[in-house]
């Protein structure tokens, strides 16, 4: 048994651990909230009032596979430096407008070829769900790249809870449009609501989760709150934030950068040093925080996870 | 530099955005990625300053503030020193002198080309900015040369509006003004060649 570890669980992931519960106990010790936490944590899956900004601690976070030992981005970088043109098109700008968003109460519409259709409420479709840290690398195809450490689920557990048909073969995820709190919706920038969409075999892939948190405590609103797509081994664009909806479809789904410029961005948009943007090279990227540039890895360094999906494609083509 | 001059408020204001960006990396205001950003704040200064340069004569013209001219080589030279901080900052700090990568970003992006011509044409009108060189060029060849400033500025409006991703209001507002400074040239032109043939 103990020989069938897969690499990903590395010897490295020991120290990651130890390190991770030592930040946690930091973080509660911080918030001055333990009992609380402590209390709360005796119900699996539950929400802890932490009181910080509006963020709240999430119990139960267990280690996830897959991860990383590189070093990780600081809360700092990972919330104040965002592309979510719906709050403006400056980096800084989702951190200073994306407070007006309200998250609660949160619905999504789950419809297409699927067998349950419905409106589902956030809190039902988290509920029971078993929440794990993915410390993920993040490639944006503007060539600059961090290190994540997400808290979410595969989305392939609530894709079976929806039951699709056999005509399903994309998800299409659908941004919440509400202009009335989303200051850079107001100019046609791209073609409001934020469109994105997976192949059926991407969204079930063990790598590609729904992600309600990061650094133990749930999303703020510039990173995707409530609730977002990860899929690390695409662009980041692809990993489409504060979804209302999931439509099971037989068609690929029309992307909303793919609609704004085709001939720059694709449906595919896996991470490829050897698929240049039109504008610029793709071969080396920025680790925010390192001065140096490294070489971007094809599919992000998951090409053993992922590779086989794409047996036989022309990725020149199909970008 | 005589009293009332306004070579030094106006030398103060020149470097006022550099300052600037310096106190911001120094209080460490520059965000998550401080290289684009400082990427982003020479680059639009570069163009400021161009637009600047190219607004002095025509202001001269039209408002009869003749002093002004006698700020505008300044002007111009500033718009070359943020120029060169912008391509400082591409050598140095983004790239890190990987001229393999630098040389096939020059060929292969049509937004760098306009960018390197844009840079490269501002060269030959720094080094004859002097009164020395004026008199070796005469005043002629040397005005012929300078007109290499609106290449230079055609070539930075390209480069501004190619690496745009989505919103082209902001390049788009900058490329408005300085169709309006070259458009002033033109039809000042036009009007003379058409007043010599009338009165001819």
């Amino acid at each position: 048994m103990l020989i069938q570890n897969p690499p990903d669980i590395a010897s490295s992931e020991i120290t990651d651990e130890h390190a991770y519960l030592n930040r946690r106990q930091f973080v509660r010790g911080v918030t001055g909230t333990a009992l609380g936490v402590v209390a709360a944590g005796l119900v699996p899956g539950t929400v802890a009032e932490a009181g910080d900004v509006g963020q709240q601690e999430i119990q139960n976070v267990k280690p996830g596979p897959f991860r990383t030992d590189e070093p990780q981005n600081s809360f700092e970088d990972i919330t104040s430096y965002n592309n979510y043109y719906e709050f403006g098109l400056d980096k800084r700008d989702p951190s200073r407008n994306a407070h007006t968003l309200t998250t609660s109460p949160w619905t999504i519409q789950v419809d297409g070829h699927v067998a349950k259709p419905a409106d589902y409420h956030i809190e039902d479709l988290l509920k029971g769900i078993a929440f794990e840290e993915r410390v993920y690398r993040l490639r944006c195809v503007e060539a600059w790249s961090m290190v994540v450490p997400w808290v979410g689920f595969p989305l392939s557990t609530l894709i079976k809870r929806f039951g699709p048909t056999s005509g399903a073969k994309y998800v299409e995820f659908t941004t919440v449009l509400r202009p009335s709190e989303m200051p850079g919706v107001r100019r046609p920038v791209l073609d409001w609501p934020y469109v994105e969409g997976l192949r059926m075999d991407e969204a079930m892939h063990p790598l590609t989760i729904l992600a309600v948190g990061l650094y133990g405590k749930t999303l703020l609103n510039q990173n995707g709150a409530p609730v977002r797509l990860v899929v690390p081994w695409k662009y980041g664009f692809k990993s489409v934030k504060s979804i209302v909806r999931m439509r099971f479809t037989s068609e690929q789904p029309r992307t909303a950068w793919n609609k704004a410029t085709p001939n720059e961005y694709g449906f595919y948009a896996n991470v490829n040093p050897t698929v240049d943007h039109p504008r610029w090279s793709q071969r080396s990227e920025r680790r925010i925080g390192r001065f140096f540039r490294q070489a971007t890895l094809m599919f992000n360094g998951y090409d053993d996870q992922v590779a086989s999906l794409y047996n036989g494609m022309d990725l020149r083509r199909f970008y | 530099m005589r009293r009332g001059s306004l070579k030094w408020p106006v030398f103060v204001g020149c470097v006022l955005p550099v300052l600037w960006l310096i106190g911001r990396g120094i209080t460490g205001d520059l965000g998550a990625n401080p290289i684009e950003e400082i990427t982003h704040e020479t680059g639009i200064w570069t163009f400021r300053f161009l637009l600047g340069t190219l607004a002095i004569t025509p202001l001269c013209a039209l408002t009869a503030w003749s002093r002004l001219m006698s700020v505008r080589r300044m002007v111009g030279l500033f718009a070359f020193f943020y120029a060169c901080l912008h391509f400082s900052t591409y050598l140095v700090l983004d790239w890190f002198f990987d001229f393999e990568a630098i040389i096939d970003d020059v060929v292969n992006r049509r937004y760098i080309t306009a960018g390197f011509i844009g840079f490269a044409m501002l060269i030959p009108l720094a080094l004859t900015s002097t009164h020395a060189m004026l008199r070796r060029l005469g005043s002629r060849r040397w005005q012929q040369l300078h007109r290499l400033v609106y290449v230079s500025a055609i070539a930075g409006a390209a480069h501004f509006l190619w690496q745009e991703k989505a919103d082209l209001q902001r390049p788009g507002i900058y490329i408005g003004c300085l169709a309006l400074l070259l458009g002033i040239r033109v039809w000042q032109r036009a009007r003379s060649r058409w007043r010599t043939r009338v009165s001819g």
